[in-house]
């Protein structure tokens, strides 16, 4: 069994593990963007606080605008200032920032490619007790749907961070979906990260099982348990939602002939959706889809809704297991 | 930096009346586009690209131009006229609005022709992206170099999004940023004030923190004056609300909302039959109403 040497020594220990959410990630990666990038400008619509863009607020006030409550506002004002050459980020929760947006996003920032950053917290069921208006679970289906975007889904706290100064030149719009629970950081500062690039986490035969955000890491326990069971699963953290790294995908339906996909998103059109668009045209093989079946989440811990959901260690394990032995035969 | 015609009021009478015959032509070529508010806005257009507007022709994206927003872009096909006339797009796209692989579509989009700013249609989203424009400006220490004039359309004073960005623009103190909106009365439904009410429009910029002048749109010397007061405003932002005439120029087009959204030769027939449409608009434009004799 080979997996990747660039996590933190103690990954296969979450209580080792510290736990911060990918949304400090973020606050953090913008504030050291905005020393290097005097072009970074931070806007938010009243979550200054809650999405960590204070923490850039603070040090460059001259380059911070806070619209109070009013996203489509924000959505023109960011191509505003992406016309004038600046590289705004905007700082939000993306039930809010997208869902109520997707329109001026389509028209202000996708059609004419203009360099704005959505900058999006309170992602998926991990929104936890806030309940399900404000867990955003169709996301992925709303932003990889809208030509010119990049969409991106960091894995933990640390992925986070690198993901933000990563995406600061790109030539289009970007959309990053981030969680506001504290999950444990299992990479660390020197695990790789490019754009558009999966990062196997594990080597493996009889599947393969590719995650993004924060079910990436039960992903790979769950991997782990698997394997005790001499089912040997390879597992992919695929970060970038699109461009889809097509590569690696294809591979690994060639080489392990079976797909599961693993999300905090609905099942329909989500990173899932993505896997079989592809696949289902180059190389079908039997898929599996974990994630949300078509309704809504409700209030609750972020660890008591992935148990609910069958998205924590657990329920991946079994699911996988289950799936494989019939499909197997 | 002087605007590179800089007409006199005279001069501007006649690019205007120039203007509004291209259009004529243009919209019958595309066989669909919006008449109405594109013959009303031609006044304006013309004050802007023959007077008001600082900018250069062989360098539409220098940087310290004056920036000029249609939220509206519904009736882009007056600002093509008028930009073909003023040298900031090829003459030979006259006949070409709509058509496959011509950049001028029917609502206009900034990577085909970028002196456009951006690209619009969807109703109430240009000021947002002005206020982001003025925004930039000061943060990158250009606010004294240019102004950015956002034109609107009445109806669309409509979409929420407008007050928000209305918000923003008072909340900042946005003293480069001029907004102008078309207040022709009408909007695709009908007459504004009956589809959904917007008076009293003064007072309500105004108590979003913005200074507002009004102007007849189709009185060269006025809407000069106007436009000069509000650029000598720098403590708030500022609206002019432009009283103008749908379909300005055309007397079976003007007033009427059934134009809105039309080309001649599809518009309403009981006052001229529909194939008629076009001649009969470019005989009253060619002699201002019937004034003068027809020299062709």
């Amino acid at each position: 069994m080979k997996f990747n040497l660039n996590l933190n020594p103690n990954f296969l220990n979450p209580e080792k593990l510290e736990k911060k959410s990918s949304r400090d990630g973020a606050g953090l990666g913008v504030l050291e963007l905005g020393r290097k990038e005097s072009k970074v400008v931070v806007v938010t619509t009243d979550v200054a606080g809650s999405t960590r863009a204070n923490l850039f607020a603070k040090e460059f006030p001259q380059r911070f605008i806070q619209l109070g409550v009013a996203e489509q506002n924000a959505i023109g004002v960011c191509a505003g200032l992406a016309y004038q050459g600046l590289i705004p980020y905007y700082f939000v929760y993306s039930v809010f920032g997208i869902g109520r947006n997707w329109e001026p996003i389509r028209t202000l920032l996708a059609y004419p490619k203009n360099k704005v950053r959505i900058i999006a917290s309170h992602a998926g069921l991990a929104t936890g007790p806030d309940g399900a208006t404000h867990q955003m679970t169709e996301d992925f289906a709303l932003m990889r749907v809208l030509p010119n975007f990049t969409v991106i889904s960091p894995a933990d706290f640390q992925e986070a961070q690198k993901a933000v100064k990563a995406v600061v030149d790109l030539p289009g719009p970007v959309y990053l979906r981030l969680s506001r629970a504290d999950f444990p950081v299992f990479t660390n500062e020197k695990t790789p990260f490019e754009v558009g690039k999966i990062l196997e986490l594990k080597s493996g035969q009889d599947l393969t099982i590719i995650a993004t955000g924060s079910v990436v890491y039960n992903a790979l326990l769950a991997a782990f348990e698997l394997e005790k069971k001499k089912i040997s699963a390879r597992v992919l953290n695929c970060h970038t939602i699109k461009p889809l790294d097509t590569k690696a995908i294809l591979k690994a339906a060639r080489e392990t002939k079976r797909l599961v996909v693993v999300e905090d998103h609905q099942k329909a059109a989500g990173l899932g959706g993505a896997v079989a668009e592809l696949v289902s045209q180059h190389y079908p093989v039997p898929l599996l889809f974990l994630g949300i079946p078509d309704c809504f989440g409700e209030s609750g811990k972020m660890e008591e809704l992935y148990r609910l959901f069958g998205l924590d260690k657990e329920g991946i394990f079994q699911a996988v297991k289950d799936w494989f032995l019939k499909i197997k035969r | 930096m002087p605007n590179p015609y800089n007409y006199s009021i005279k001069e501007l009478e006649k690019k205007a009346n120039e203007i509004r015959q291209d259009l004529i032509k243009m919209l019958v070529a595309a066989g669909s586009g919006h008449s109405a508010g594109s013959l009303g806005m031609a006044d304006i257009f013309a004050a802007f690209y023959f007077r008001l507007l600082n900018y250069k022709v062989e360098n539409p994206l220098w940087p310290k131009r004056d920036r000029l927003i249609l939220s509206n872009g519904h009736i882009c096909p007056v600002r093509y006229v008028a930009m073909i006339h003023a040298g900031l797009i090829e003459k030979k796209y006259l006949l070409q609005l709509r058509k496959l692989g011509s950049p001028l579509q029917g609502h206009p989009h900034y990577l085909d022709i970028r002196a456009l700013e951006t690209s619009s249609g969807p109703l109430g989203e240009g000021l947002s992206q002005a206020v982001g424009m003025a925004l930039a400006a000061r943060i990158k220490g250009e606010e004294l170099d240019y102004y950015i004039y956002c034109l609107m359309s009445d109806g669309e004073q409509q979409e929420g999004m407008t007050w928000e960005a209305a918000m923003a623009a008072g909340k900042y103190k946005l003293g480069n940023l001029i907004g102008i909106i078309d207040r022709n009365n009408i909007q695709i439904d009908g007459y504004t004030e009956e589809v959904m009410p917007l008076e009293p429009l003064k007072a309500k910029y105004e108590a979003f923190g913005w200074h507002v002048l009004e102007m007849n749109g189709h009185n060269f010397s006025d809407i000069i004056d106007q436009v000069e007061e509000a650029k000598a405003i720098q403590a708030k932002p500022v609206l002019i609300i432009a009283h103008t005439i749908p379909g300005k120029g055309v007397s079976f087009m003007e007033r009427r909302y059934e134009w809105h959204g039309v080309p001649p030769g599809e518009g309403p027939s009981n006052l001229v039959a529909k194939q008629e449409q076009a001649k009969v608009a470019l005989k009253e434009l060619r002699t201002l109403g019937g004034a003068i004799e027809e020299g062709e």
